[in-house]
This record gives C-alpha cells, sequence and structure tokens, in this order.
C-alpha cells in the first residue's frame, strides 16, 4: 500500500517549510508528516512549541545557506573571483555568539513553561497505573480496584504475511484502556521486567516504565475516540508487539465501562474460589489416598 | 631475510616486508593505513548490517529475519559503525596526519601504538563471535540497557569483553597522541599555530581518557550483575536500572563528540585549502571545540528525558543541552566565513567538505529540536532520533572521513585518485543518503519507534524510500573502496603540494613522503 500522493504531500511540505511560504498546514497533518493532531493541553502546546522552534531552525537554515550557497555561486574561481585573505573580525564573531544565544533563550521561555506544566500531576480526578511487563500492559484503576492485561490482538498470520493485514496492523488490542474525556488523569508508570515506555501520540504521554520505580504523567483527553500508541523502550524479542490502545469515552459511559468491569471481576473472583476450592478438596482427596 | 631488499633504501629502513611489516610495524603511517583499512572493513560490515534491517523494514511484516536477530542487528550495527569504523577511522587519519602536521618524525609511543592497533582486530573478533553463541549476538540496543542486558545469553558477556578492549585501545590511542603533540612539535609550532585537526584531536584525546574508563565500568558492573550476584541495576536485589543509563551516558555524550570533533578538524583543513584563503577565525574554532568538549560533560542526561527526573533536573539539562548550539553554530558560520570572498574550485574533499557543512547542519537543528525537553517526550526514541543522529555521524563524520581520504590520499599515495569517479561517489552518496534518512524524520515524527522490525500499515511509504536509499547508500560504498584501492595502485603523480597552494607542513614533503619523515624538525616560522 504505497500513496504516492502521502510522498508528493511531504516533498511539498518540506518546501513549503523552506521557503516560508506555509510552515504547517492542514495537509501535513492529513497524510502525518508532522507531530499528530493533539487532543490534550500539553499536546496542543508541545505541538505549538515543535512548529515554532523547527520554524526558527528552518529559517536559520535558509539564512545560512543563503549565504553559503550565494558564496558558492559568487566566489568560485571559475568565475576568476580573486581570493581574499581577510581570516577574522571580531564584530562577526560577536554577533554570531550573541544572536544564537537570544535566539536560544526565546526557545527556552515556552520550553520551560510547557515543562513545568507537564510535570504538574496535582490535583488528578482519576489514577492509573501501567505496568510494563514482556511483552503486554498492565492497567490498574486505582480507584476501583479494576485491573487487566492488554495484549496485541492483531494476528500472527498477518504479521507473517499468510493474512492480509487489517487497517490497525500491529496497533490494535484485545482490551482498550478506557479513559473519561475532559479528566485530568494521571498515569502511575513501573515495569516487572525491563524497562518500557509507554506513549500515545495524540495525548502527549510518553514515559518509561522501570522496573523498581514509580514515574508519573498526566494527560486530559479533550475528545472522545480511539488513540494507538507503542512501546518505545527497546524491552526484547517482541518491543514492536506491544501496543497501546486508549479508548476515549464521556463520563457517563466512563462510569457504565468501569460497573461492568466491577461487576466481571467479582464474578470471577467467585470463580476462581470456587475453582480453588475444588482443587483444594481433590488434594486433600488425594492425600487421604495415600 | 629481506636484507637484501632493503639494502638500496635509505639505512632507516631496516623494517620487515610482506606480512610481518604490518605486524611489527611502529611506523606511524603504516599503523595509520592499518587503521583505516580496518575502518574501512567495519564500515562495510556495519552497513551489511544496517542492510539486513533495512531489508526487513522494506515493507510491513516479517519478511526476512525474526525480531530477535533484527535486535541483534540494531545493536552490532551501531557498535561496529561506532567502535569499529569511525573511532579507528578518526585514530587512522590522527596517525596519518600529527606526525606529519605538527613536524615529528613519527608518533611519541611507535609501540604502545602498534599495540593499540593489534587489539581491534582481536576485539571485533570477539564482538563477531558472539553470533555463534546459543542466544546470538547482544541484542539490547547499543546503550546495553540493564535491565535487558542482564537477560541476554553469553553473546553479551563476549561484548563486554570486547568493549574492554577496545577502551584499552582507545586510550592507548589518545596516550599517544597527547603525548606526541606535548612533546613532538617542531620548533616554532605553538600550540595556536597547530592545525585545527591536531587540535580537534588533541581536545578528543582527552575526552577519550575521560569517559573510555567510565564505559569500562559500566558494563563490568553489568558483567558482575550478569554472573557474580552483584545487583548494581537490578531492582530485585536493590539496584538501579536508571544508574546504567546515567553511567552510560556520561560516557555516551562526550562519545558523540569522539566521534565528531576529529571531523570537523578534517572540514577546517578542506575549506581554506579549495577557498584559497585562511581559516576563518581561527581562534574562535579552538576555542568552540574545548567548548563543545566541556559542555558535552554536563549535558548526558537529555538522552533520558524520559526516564523522570525532578523538574529542576529536566530544565537544566535542557539548558545546557541548548548552550551547545552556540559554539557548533560558530563552528558552521567560520566556515562559510571562510568560503565567503574566496576562490573557490570543486574537487571531491571540496565537495565532501560542503557537503558535510550542509548536511551537519540539518543533523545539529534536529539536535537542538531534541535537546528541547517538552518537545523530546515526543521525538524521544522515535525515527527522529535515528535520522538525527545518522545526519550527525553519517553526514558528519563518516562523510568528513572520505572527504579527509580525497584529500590526503595523493600526498599517502603519491598519485592522484580518479577525480571523475570520486565526484560520483560524492553525489550518490549524498542523494542516496537523503533518500535514507530524510524521510525518517516524518517516520519518527509521526510515531514511528525505533528499533522495531515491523511497523503499522500508514509508515508504508517512508520506510519502503529509505530502504531503497539504503541500498543505494550501502552500494555506492564499493565505489569508494574500488576509487582507493586504483589510487594506491596508480594513477597520474602527484605533485608535493598537490592541491593549490595548501597550508600545512604535510604539504612539504613528496608525494607520498618517505617511510620517515621529519627526522630533522622543520622550522615554523
Ligand atoms: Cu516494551
Amino acid at each position: 500500500m504505497f500513496r504516492l500522493e502521502k510522498v508528493l504531500a511531504a516533498l511539498t511540505t518540506t518546501f513549503a517549510l523552506l521557503t516560508m511560504a506555509a510552515p504547517v498546514g492542514a495537509e501535513t497533518q492529513r497524510w502525518g508528516l508532522n507531530l499528530p493532531t493533539p487532543v490534550s493541553p500539553i499536546g496542543h502546546e508541545i505541538l505549538e512549541l515543535h512548529n515554532w522552534i523547527m520554524l526558527i531552525c528552518a529559517i536559520i537554515f535558509v539564512a545560512v545557506f543563503a549565504v553559503m550557497f550565494y558564496s558558492i555561486y559568487a566566489h568560485r574561481k571559475s568565475k576568476g573571483h580573486e581570493a581574499s585573505q581577510f581570516s577574522h573580525s571580531t564584530f562577526a564573531e560577536i554577533l554570531w555568539t550573541v544572536v544564537p544565544v537570544l535566539i536560544l533563550v526565546g526557545m527556552a521561555i515556552p520550553a520551560t513553561a510547557t515543562l513545568i506544566n507537564m510535570e504538574d500531576t496535582s490535583e488528578a480526578d482519576l489514577t492509573v497505573k501501567i505496568t510494563g511487563y514482556q511483552w503486554k500492559w498492565n492497567y490498574e484503576y486505582m480507584d476501583y480496584g479494576v485491573s487487566f492485561y492488554s495484549n496485541l490482538a492483531t494476528p500472527r498470520e498477518q504479521i507473517e504475511n499468510k493474512a492480509e493485514k487489517g487497517e490497525h496492523y500491529l496497533l490494535e488490542v484485545d482490551k482498550h484502556v478506557v479513559l473519561p474525556v475532559n479528566k485530568k488523569i494521571r498515569f502511575l508508570l513501573t515495569a516487572n521486567d525491563v524497562i518500557h515506555s509507554w506513549w500515545v501520540p495524540e495525548i502527549a504521554v510518553k514515559k518509561d516504565a522501570i522496573p523498581g520505580y514509580i514515574n508519573e504523567i498526566w494527560t486530559l483527553i479533550e475528545k472522545p475516540g480511539i488513540y494507538r500508541g507503542q512501546c518505545t523502550e527497546l524491552c526484547g524479542k517482541d518491543h514492536g508487539f506491544m501496543p497501546v490502545v486508549v479508548e476515549a469515552v464521556t463520563e457517563e459511559e466512563f462510569d457504565a465501562w468501569v460497573a461492568k468491569k466491577v461487576a466481571e471481576q467479582e464474578q470471577s473472583s467467585i470463580d476462581q474460589f470456587q475453582l480453588g476450592t475444588e482443587s483444594l478438596v481433590q488434594t486433600v482427596e488425594v492425600g487421604a489416598l495415600r | 631475510m629481506a636484507t637484501a631488499e632493503v639494502a638500496h633504501h635509505d639505512h632507516h629502513d631496516h623494517h620487515p616486508t610482506g606480512l610481518m611489516r604490518w605486524v611489527t610495524t611502529t611506523n606511524h603511517k603504516d599503523i595509520g593505513t592499518l587503521y583505516l583499512i580496518f575502518a574501512f572493513i567495519m564500515f562495510l560490515l556495519g552497513g551489511a548490517m544496517a542492510l539486513v534491517i533495512r531489508a526487513e523494514l522494506f515493507q510491513p511484516g516479517l519478511q526476512v529475519v525474526d525480531p530477535h536477530f533484527f535486535n541483534q542487528m540494531t545493536t552490532v550495527h551501531a557498535l561496529v559503525m561506532v567502535f569499529g569504523a569511525i573511532m579507528p577511522g578518526m585514530v587512522g587519519f590522527a596517525n596519518w596526519q600529527i606526525p606529519l602536521m605538527i613536524g615529528a618524525p613519527d608518533m611519541a609511543l611507535p609501540r604502545l601504538n602498534n599495540w593499540s592497533f593489534w587489539i581491534l582486530p582481536f576485539a571485533a573478533t570477539l564482538l563477531m563471535s558472539s553470533f555463534l553463541t546459543g542466544g546470538g549476538g547482544p541484542a539490547a540496543g547499543w546503550t546495553l540497557y540493564a535491565p535487558l542486558t542482564i537477560q541476554g545469553g553469553m553473546g553479551v558477556d563476549l561484548t563486554i569483553f570486547a568493549v574492554h578492549m577496545l577502551g584499552v585501545s582507545s586510550v592507548l590511542g589518545a596516550i599517544n597522541i597527547i603525548v606526541t603533540v606535548f612533546n613532538m612539535r617542531a620548533p616554532g609550532m605553538h600550540f595556536m599555530k597547530m592545525p585545527l585537526f591536531v587540535w580537534t584531536w588533541l581536545i578528543t584525546a582527552f575526552l577519550l581518557i575521560a569517559v573510555m574508563p567510565v564505559f569500562a565500568g559500566a558494563v563490568t558492573m553489568l558483567l558482575t550483575d550478569r554472573h557474580f550476584g552483584t545487583a548494581f541495576f537490578d531492582p530485585a536485589g536493590g539496584g538501579d536500572p536508571v544508574l546504567f543509563q546515567h553511567i552510560f551516558w556520561f560516557f555516551g555524550h562526550p562519545e558523540v563528540y569522539i566521534m565528531i570533533l576529529p571531523a570537523f578538524g578534517i572540514i577546517s583543513a578542506i575549506i581554506p585549502t579549495f577557498s584559497r584563503k585562511p581559516l576563518f577565525g581561527y581562534t574562535s574554532m579552538v576555542l568552540a571545540v574545548a567548548g563543545i568538549a566541556f559542555l558535552s560533560f554536563i549535558v548526558w542526561a537529555h538522552h533520558m528525558f524520559t526516564v523522570g527526573m525532578p523538574l529542576v533536573g529536566e530544565i537544566y539539562f535542557m539548558y545546557a543541552t541548548m548552550l551547545i548550539a552556540v559554539p557548533t553554530g560558530v563552528k558552521i558560520f567560520n566556515w562559510v566565513a571562510t568560503m565567503w570572498r574566496g576562490s573557490m574550485t570543486f574537487e571531491t574533499p571540496m565537495l565532501f567538505g560542503v557537503g558535510v557543512v550542509f548536511l551537519f547542519t540539518i543533523g545539529g537543528l534536529s539536535g537542538l529540536m531534541l535537546g528541547i525537553t517538552p518537545a523530546d517526550f515526543q521525538y524521544h526514541d522515535t525515527y527522529f532520533v535515528v535520522a538525527h543522529f545518522h545526519y550527525v555521524l553519517f553526514s558528519g563524520s563518516a562523510m568528513a572521513m572520505m572527504g579527509g581520504t580525497y584529500y590526503w590520499l595523493p600526498k599517502w599515495t603519491g598519485h592522484m585518485y580518479d577525480e571523475k569517479l570520486g565526484k560520483w561517489h560524492f553525489w550518490l552518496t549524498s542523494i542516496f543518503f537523503n533518500i535514507a534518512f530524510f524521510p525518517q524524520h516524518f517516520l519518527g515524527l509521526a510515531g514511528m519507534p525505533r528499533r522495531i522490525p515491523d511497523y503499522a500499515l500508514q509508515f508504508t511509504e517512508f520506510n519502503v524510500i529509505s530502504s531503497i536509499g539504503a541500498f543505494g547508500l550501502g552500494i555506492t560504498q564499493l565505489l569508494f573502496g574500488y576509487i582507493v584501492y586504483k589510487c594506491i595502485k596508480g594513477g597520474e603523480k602527484a605533485t608535493s603540494e598537490v592541491w593549490d597552494n595548501p597550508e600545512g607542513l604535510e604539504w612539504t614533503l613528496p608525494s607520498p613522503p618517505p617511510y620517515h619523515t621529519f627526522e630533522t624538525p622543520p622550522v615554523v616560522k
């Protein structure tokens, strides 16, 4: 499935950025050439910061290389240009030390503000603990006692090219992480074996899940929908096969989902208890037979 | 046995011939050649591994290799390129050029020099032999992050020993360079008269001595965690996986500059020659290199913003990282100013020189973006990072070495290389390089993690393009090997100056220079 339009869009975007015609347009987002359209406040801030810094970098790039290519065009021996022999200019050297410092300060200010926001996990409405395993995720809704594992749902045959690949190839799981919209959600991250990293680009959450550590990060999802991501820290053989799927729903739907999950879990713990008793009885019987 | 052979040579040339010449040599030119050949072989080997990676990623789905082998490929490709190709390649340039540039008869510690080189083939063999062990080669990434590395098989242990040996080799090489530069300069060759290449290598040598032992320590701790019951990095025993990352990157960040600073030195030699103008801002260039080297020690945690650092830590590492843009910018601006109002010609070395300035800057700017902490949370561990460091390491370090090869090869061999083929090599390399790596920026931004053997369908287009570029890039390098081979074998005789009035002591010697040079030191005015 090779879409030539996407490649053309990439070329136009790069060209547009370098000529300052249109730094980031809807085309860019549509074809997935830039960071995806965010659905969280931090996501918006990061996208803005990213676009802004990328634009500054593009301007610097174009300015420097306009000078260089002009020089390459004009100051060449084949055009009979005589080399002048200057080898320093205190003014120029101070200029191109000071100006970059000022530009950097201009970048650092908004970046610091966003960073402070990102790290503020206080006053969350809901806490979800995420544990990375080789190679699946466990989610625990601390406030409700709900917990489950989430595994890759893509069939083996698709990976081995024996069946046609589905639309969400490798980005689909058996159980979604259901989360309410417009609530401040705090994630606690850890891992059980090696380091993993939980990433969902659209909600701007990426944080390492490290054994022995509990990391924190937060988000607030503005729009209901399904958001997909992946493990981003190499965690062994199936690192590429432990996706994350977040399903953002309204508050009512979320409450209903929680209620259902709680009921399911109670039922299954009763089943488990019965199963446990049965095997205990068996053990006793076996013991008695001896 | 070879006395009859060498009798007609000059009296210093009592050295064995044939294979033993290369095994026992203490001559800086021979050792430089050995380093460069070794680096090129490793470059092809690491490149072949990269092509396995790109073949697997050509299409979604698993076609060529299984995920475990894929991880071995990404890991060993990086280790081979960093420790086998780029670092030894740069040492090769140092060996050939530093004595010629400072007017010294040889390196200060010639036997040590022989040993530093001959450790390398054994270290590389050890690393490669890991593929023959049960669990295969190391598969945890070149960063060897614990606790994943603790899980690996015997291949990891072989890798650790290989790293120890490579470290010994690098530190010995670095000591040799420092001693040479401090003690062997010709009369009048003051520090502030040394060519920038010598300066960059002197500073790089200090970086090597400072950080290679740290890396050796880190991998030794891994080794004891794996086999002797310690738990430095294992949380189950009270250890700390993040500690490994801090130690690793305390080595790893200066390591980046170890690979790029000598490249800056090569570029600073090439651009003035073909602009027919002195290097602009020599003093500020030296200060910029020193500044970059100093900063490289205090920014390491920008590789680990997502591990969960305190806010002040993140802010500090962001600011410190951004500062590196200032001296790096100074270098770029000075190179452009060197070209400005020159009288430029574009022989192959100059093409590489200009190409490196242009492409390295793309990597530098994406590096600045990566240093912006909040944005880094999105870029981290994606293909955006992969694109970034290939723009720095391939179109920075590796292409600078190619340019340096064309620049000094006529001096070393006494023959001109094939200019037409050289230009072909440059253009094919640059074009395929960009086809291979520019699309990876898009992949990363769109959300493709690095180090995955298979990917979601929306990443297909750019992976296809990237793989095509990578294969083109790989095949083009065989042309490079052919051009160099052809130049060694023959070609138009090179004059002692080779280029149009280049600056530096090496150009006062005949091409090729005699086996022993500057036995009586030249006097530098
Ligand atoms: Cu993982």
